[in-house]
């Protein structure tokens, strides 16, 4: 194995134009799976069961399907219904909504650990139920699982590289881009390794201030 | 501490009679049967309280009247509305007359101190922010919390915590409150300040009381009636210095003696 600068300096343009990519295919990736599981969280405490037995069904079905499979799905089925998007659309909203089944369980939680008393204590001073949900329980919840939602923001950037497969040139799609021209491995394939890492450590220590923000 | 209540809570029932008013009333959890067949009222400006051995019964009828809990059977009805049985909409427009304390404070923690007593107000009863706020500063200043304003909830001692969770009842204005075994969770030194608060409250403004409690001293001093329960019934009731002096059934004496 030979190591060969040049070629990690060739790359590089490459590398920056994938990280880019990688980080807005996280970040759009990962506001979608915020705000949709949310809303399946809040959906599934719907009285009626017209709407829980719908969205459970659903959410159940994605969460436990491929992200890869969803992905094809979406980039070869969509189309011939008459939906095209950009792969890098479709691959956020892949992302996001795969996601979003999961951070559905994480609210779930959250909500379900603010105390009895909190409902009571609402009820007694007549609150509406927007407003017992608005000011009251979703505040106290939604603290509670930023570490939780944290670890779905890190396992959404480690399936980033599987948007590849639909002509999204994030980073892995990049270094192999630079490999099959120049049939170099190494180099390239180090750097997003290392550029893995150092991105899930930022995002890490973001979510880490934001816990402590909003402990307080 | 004086308190300026000339235009607080000065309950007129809409239909005369008694303010709170429970008719056949019977609650059962499974095959416990919690409360069974009960009839009482409260007359406006009354203090009521509850005693008797747990699981008799007081609180239920606490949870009943906040509307946290549903009846199996019987009306109930406040102020000459119906709050069971009715519909949620109308039972919202009741619900607004009623206050109540509970034994774990329930503030909300997410929440300055003054903006627990002002979220309700605002939001329920369409007070303007500085409305609101000036309330929310008289009370805190009748509970003698005048500067703990901006703390969160959590900083504040068990005695404090319950005392903002007062002045949070109050500052709804309802005509009735209800206290729900406060000072339970307080450690032994912080129950005073809260009993005298009430003392305070219950001797200065016309509100009327439900309160249970195993504070008999507190009991005989606030109570205009006191209702003994025990198995999900009144035993007995009357004025403090019968219950608490001269009961007629030998169970009172026993339950009084006691917890006294």
């Amino acid at each position: 194995m030979n190591w060969d600068w040049n070629a990690v300096s060739d790359f590089m343009p490459h590398f920056w134009d994938g990280l880019l990519v990688t980080l807005e295919a996280l970040a759009l990736g990962s506001l979608i799976s915020f705000a949709l599981g949310l809303v399946w969280a809040l959906l599934m405490r719907v009285p009626t069961r017209w709407v829980r037995w719908p969205v459970g069904a659903v959410t159940e079905f994605v969460r436990n399907t491929p992200l890869l499979v969803q992905l094809f799905f979406l980039f070869y089925v969509l189309p011939e219904w008459g939906v095209t998007m950009s792969a890098l659309t479709t691959g956020v909203v892949a992302i996001g909504v795969h996601y979003s089944t999961y951070t559905m369980q994480v609210y779930r939680a959250g909500i379900e650990a603010v105390p009895v008393g909190q409902w009571e204590a609402a009820t007694a001073l007549s609150l509406s139920v927007r407003r017992t949900w608005t000011a009251v329980i979703l505040p106290q919840a939604v603290r509670r699982v930023v570490p939780a939602l944290g670890n779905y923001v890190i396992a959404m950037l480690k399936d980033t590289p599987l948007l590849m497969v639909i002509t999204v040139l994030e980073m892995l799609g990049q270094a192999r881009l630079y490999s099959q021209q120049t049939f170099r491995f190494t180099e390239p394939l180090t750097v997003i390794g290392v550029a893995f890492i150092l991105v899930s450590v930022l995002a890490s220590l973001l979510l880490r201030t934001l816990e402590r923000r909003l402990v307080r | 501490m004086s308190v300026d209540t000339t235009e607080q809570s000065v309950p007129t029932p809409s239909s005369g009679g008694p303010l709170v008013r429970l008719e056949q009333v019977s609650k059962r959890f499974g095959d416990n049967t919690v409360l069974d067949r009960l009839d009482f009222s409260v007359d406006a400006g009354k203090h009521v309280t509850l005693i008797g051995p747990s699981g008799s019964g007081k609180t239920t009828i606490l949870r009943l009247l906040m509307t946290l809990t549903e009846p199996d059977e019987g009306t109930i009805t406040v102020d000459g509305e119906r709050l069971f049985p009715a519909s949620e909409k109308r039972r919202r427009e009741v619900r607004k007359k009623i206050g109540m304390v509970f034994q774990q404070f329930n503030l909300f923690p997410n929440m300055s101190v003054l903006r627990n007593l002002t979220e309700a107000p605002v939001s329920v009863l369409g007070l303007s922010k500085d409305e609101a706020e000036h309330r929310a500063r008289e009370l805190l200043d009748l509970v003698g919390l005048a500067d703990k304003c901006d703390m969160r909830p959590g900083a504040l001692s068990g005695g404090q915590q319950q005392r903002v969770a007062i002045a949070r009842a109050l500052a709804m204005r309802p005509k009735v409150l209800l206290l729900d075994e406060v000072t339970s969770a307080l450690d032994p030194e912080l129950v005073a300040g809260v009993l005298d608060l009430l003392r305070d409250i219950a001797r200065s403004t016309d509100i009327t009381m439900l309160c249970v409690t195993h504070e008999m001293n507190f009991a005989r001093d606030i109570s205009d009636q006191v209702l003994m329960f025990d198995s999900g019934r009144i035993l007995e009731s009357g004025p403090p210095e019968k219950i608490f002096g001269d009961p007629e059934q030998e169970r009172t004496r026993e339950f009084i003696s006691a917890v006294l």
